[in-house]
């Protein structure tokens, strides 16, 4: 029997490629034709994505009378005065000031305008843009102080980040802060005097909570920073002998939602244990024995409904789950799911006994407090006439059929939007579809971005193949399998919808080529060949995988699903299929090491691998590694003396030079910090690395020749 | 001259005996003819119940029209629409549990399916704390919101059709003596 053994893919770092695709490359014209070829239709969009070029207009904005679309590289300009919308159709005029040159300073060509260049652009709005005059920023942190989370020592973290990037908060001089803290109780902190610590009150009526006094929880950072930051440093020790061991974070977003509802922000909520009184209160479900699937459903709707309260307030929430036991993930996650939130999982969190979690919450908290922000935003996505949007995936509300609102707009998230097509394409050339994205930045100036993408239109039945865009689609299919299984709690049901979508894009082409039997084609250029590989990798990966370890962590099942719900194209590519290197000779050749299949054939017995899963990077080391290349990385002689919990270091050699180089290549093309884990051949963590290679046998799943015969056998039938 | 007048006062008080007589045949009849009027009863009830029906038929449609052209917010309109979801319920089966006691087979045959769709539709909804099956969250997904349009018209043709055969069926008790 013959495969064809993939080639993997090339890297493309071109920033600005992966801000908006499509899962096909050509749009098919008609609706029996995209009936026919069986592949996904759909837009994977990055909007706030961290850019290095982008051009920003400040002049008045140009845009269709009729449908209210941006003007943007593809429409036709049939003389100068004049331009043709490509979304609707209609012809409009152009405002003289578009012909303006400022680097002539002349009235010249209209198309030397960046408005016309650039499909990612962003504009500086006026008044007309704005319900109300743009907020302030505003944080807000609500922090578990229970007594398991002293145990396992966040806070010190917490607070060493929150002090060291205190000064680089986004924001303005109008920024506001605030605070809160819970355990079985909710304790505020009222900051009246600058030079004084705050006021500590208690709130013990969890089930009616009310606020104490009316102002002085969240404050002004530019007045209060000396009393802010001596706060925040005594907060690890004002809580040191804490025994109480319930938590009710219920009553405490609530209440933190109707503090900050006037104005709107960010609340980041840190949770640790299962919230257990209070409003919200919620059960342990994992310690049944049998999975049951209504456990991976939410079991009350409280959170969302705060969610929705909240994202009509522009308020978002985040929450960061540092727990070592079940916290319910899949009910306390709905508070981000619908506010335009995130959701960061850190599973056995300990300050003592973690340190690669640690590490991880270190460096994403870092970045978290950092990054660039978007405050009271909306995303419209306008298409073409004949197409309309379908279904929306990701994290926010859906305000209306082409509105989102988002209260937060962060430079990590991503969203899906299923298409489809309602009528024939014929008489039009291109489709166009055009995301705005309009928010207030933490300067307090409104802003809107908006991305452009024109696609080609194609009857013919093997352009569609080979312009299929696997990135794009394995995103998609990923955030289609997660939202199904968290809406119903089936995973064989995602499961059996991802192999169909494997069975029939194949099935579909083999059928329209002739088949043979015994031979599944695929064409040669384009990515589709390549789809059943990260078909059985989502298979595979522990999301959607049904081996009995899976079965019992619920928490971290759901994490999975949920990053891949919000995550961008390249974290999800690197979850469903790792990048394995071989770093053992990595000195002896120019270019970057290639990436290998992912089977443990390609692992040699003297060798270093490297796998960059988007969430760690695991170093595997083989006990037959010559002692010059482990004295040279790690220090050591012999392979015995290899402890997988030192930290690896950069020293002072070529080989060891060269390692740290290209992690932190790697490390700027994902965006997400990924810590390393040294993991020894002998180590009971091997598992971690092998189960990551996607091409072999495991006990209840196929390997990847395996996998394309039962494609085969599927498509025959 | 007289003499017609007697002829005439002979003839009234015949009549008005042959009257008596004639009342006498039209008296109340044995009880059996109470379950009669139970049906025509149930199908008094069934008519205003299924007034109602229509009505939150009619709101349905709309509601999701709005929902369309972006007219109003998702979370108040499912919040409405939720409200007059278990009061349809409700009156539907007390119509059916009428129409049961009342022993009329083709009114049993013709809400029994509906009576399946609601307990179907009620078991699988999202979850929720308050009383309802629309969720602000899904209901703006194209497929949803064509589905719920589609139940929306199919209800009112139903209730429509549902009021004209109550109608119907009423008199057709009522005179069938």
């Amino acid at each position: 029997m013959y495969y064809h053994k993939p080639k993997l893919p090339v890297d493309q770092s071109s920033n600005q490629f992966d801000v908006f695709r499509c899962t096909m490359s050509a749009v098919p014209q008609t609706q029996e034709l995209l009936k026919k070829c069986r592949l996904p239709l759909g837009l994977t969009l990055h909007p706030f994505k961290d850019l290095k070029n982008l051009s920003i207009v400040q002049t008045n904005i140009v845009r269709c009378r009729y449908c209210r679309t941006y003007i943007n590289p593809y429409v036709y300009l049939p003389d100068n005065r004049h331009w043709k919308c490509n979304i609707c159709l209609r012809s409009n005029d152009l405002p003289d000031e578009f012909c303006w040159d400022p680097a002539t300073k002349s009235y010249g060509d209209p198309t030397r305008r960046p408005e016309l260049h650039h499909p990612t652009i962003e504009y500086i709005a006026s008044s007309e843009y704005m319900l109300r005059p743009p907020q302030p920023a505003l944080y807000f942190f609500i922090l578990d102080v229970s007594s398991n989370a002293i145990e396992n020592g966040y806070l010190h973290t917490f607070s060493e980040q929150l002090l060291i990037n205190l000064d680089q908060l986004p924001g303005d001089d109008r920024l506001l802060i605030g605070f809160l803290a819970v355990d079985a109780m909710v304790h505020y902190f009222q900051f009246t005097d600058p030079k004084r610590p705050p006021k500590h009150l208690i709130v013990d009526d969890i089930e009616d909570i009310f606020i104490p006094t009316n102002s002085g929880f969240c404050v002004e950072l530019a007045h209060f920073r000396e009393s802010v930051r001596s706060f925040i440093q005594n907060i690890p020790t004002l809580f040191e002998a804490n025994a109480s061991t319930s938590n009710c974070v219920g009553a405490a977003i609530d209440v933190a939602h109707k503090l900050i509802a006037e104005v709107g922000g960010r609340i980041t909520v840190f949770q640790t244990v299962l919230p257990d009184i209070g409003p919200g209160a919620l059960k342990n479900r994992a310690s049944s024995e049998k999975p049951d699937p209504k456990n991976l459903v939410t079991a009350t709707d409280f959170y969302k409904r705060i969610a929705l309260e909240c994202t009509g307030h522009q308020v978002a929430v985040d929450l960061f789950v540092l727990s070592n036991g079940y916290v319910d993930l899949s009910t306390l996650s709905e508070i981000s799911k619908f506010s335009a939130g995130s959701v960061y999982h850190y599973p056995n969190y300990h300050i003592n006994r973690g340190q690669v979690q640690v590490k991880r919450f270190q460096r994403h908290f870092n970045r978290y407090l950092t990054r660039k922000i978007g405050f009271e935003a909306v995303l419209r996505i306008r298409c073409s006439r004949g197409l309309s949007l379908h279904t929306f995936h990701g994290n926010f509300f859906v305000r209306s059929t082409d509105l989102l609102a988002m209260a937060n707009v962060n430079p990590d998230s991503a969203i899906g939007v299923q298409v489809q097509l309602e009528d024939n394409l014929a008489g039009q050339h291109t489709v166009c579809f055009q995301a705005a994205l309009l928010y207030t930045s933490s300067k307090g100036d409104r802003r809107i971005r908006v991305h452009t993408l024109c696609l080609p239109i194609t009857s013919d039945f093997s352009t569609i193949f080979n312009q299929f865009d696997l990135k794009a689609s394995v995103s998609m299919l990923a955030k289609m399998a997660s939202e199904r299984a968290l809406s119903n709690g089936e995973i064989a049901d995602s499961k059996e919808g991802l192999l169909n979508a494997a069975i029939d894009a194949l099935g579909a082409y083999n059928r329209s080529v002739g088949q043979r039997s015994g031979v599944v084609l695929a064409p040669t250029s384009g990515g589709l060949k390549m789809l059943p590989l990260y078909i059985l990798g989502l298979l595979k990966h522990r999301a959607f995988s049904s081996s009995s370890q899976a079965q019992k962590r619920l928490d971290e099942r759901i994490a999975a699903m949920l990053q891949f719900k919000n995550a961008p194209l390249e974290v999800i590519m690197l979850e469903v299929h790792p990048a394995l290197y071989a770093i053992h000779n990595i000195d002896q050749f120019e270019e970057s090491p290639q990436r290998l299949p992912l089977s443990y054939e390609r692992v040699n017995r003297d060798g270093i691998y490297l796998l960059d899963t988007g969430n760690y990077v695991y170093l595997y080391i083989c006990s037959g590694v010559r002692s010059e290349i482990l004295q040279q990385l790690f220090d050591v002689s012999h392979f015995g003396q290899l402890d997988e919990d030192t930290v690896i270091e950069q020293r002072t050699n070529p080989l060891s030079d060269r390692l740290h180089n290209f992690l932190r290549t790697l490390q700027s093309q994902r965006g997400l910090f990924a810590p390393i884990i040294v993991i020894r051949e002998d180590s009971p963590q091997r598992d971690l690395f092998t189960m990551r290679l996607i091409e072999d046998r495991t006990e209840n799943a196929h390997s990847y020749i395996e996998f394309i015969n039962h494609l085969n056998q599927e498509i025959q039938r | 001259m007289f003499a017609p007048d007697e002829f005439f006062l002979r003839a009234a008080q015949q009549a008005a005996e042959e009257e008596e007589e004639n009342f006498a045949d039209f008296s109340p009849a044995p009880p059996f003819r109470m379950a009669f009027t139970f049906a025509a009863f149930a199908y008094l009830i069934a008519l205003i119940a299924v007034a109602f029906c229509i009505f939150f038929a009619i709101y349905l449609v709309i509601c999701i029209d709005e929902l369309k052209t972006d007219y109003k917010n998702p979370i108040e309109q499912c919040r409405s629409l939720n409200q007059l979801v278990l009061p349809e319920y409700v009156i539907q089966f007390v119509c059916f549990v009428l129409f049961v006691f009342s022993f009329q087979i083709f009114s049993i045959v013709w809400n029994a399916p509906l009576l399946a769709y609601h307990v179907y539709r009620y078991m699988n909804r999202p979850v929720m704390s308050g009383p309802g099956i629309y969720d602000p969250t899904t209901i703006m997904n194209a497929d949803q919101l064509s589905k719920s349009a589609k139940e929306g018209w199919v209800k009112l043709g139903f209730y429509l059709i549902s009021f004209f055969y109550y109608l119907y069926a009423l008199i057709y008790t009522l005179v069938t003596a």
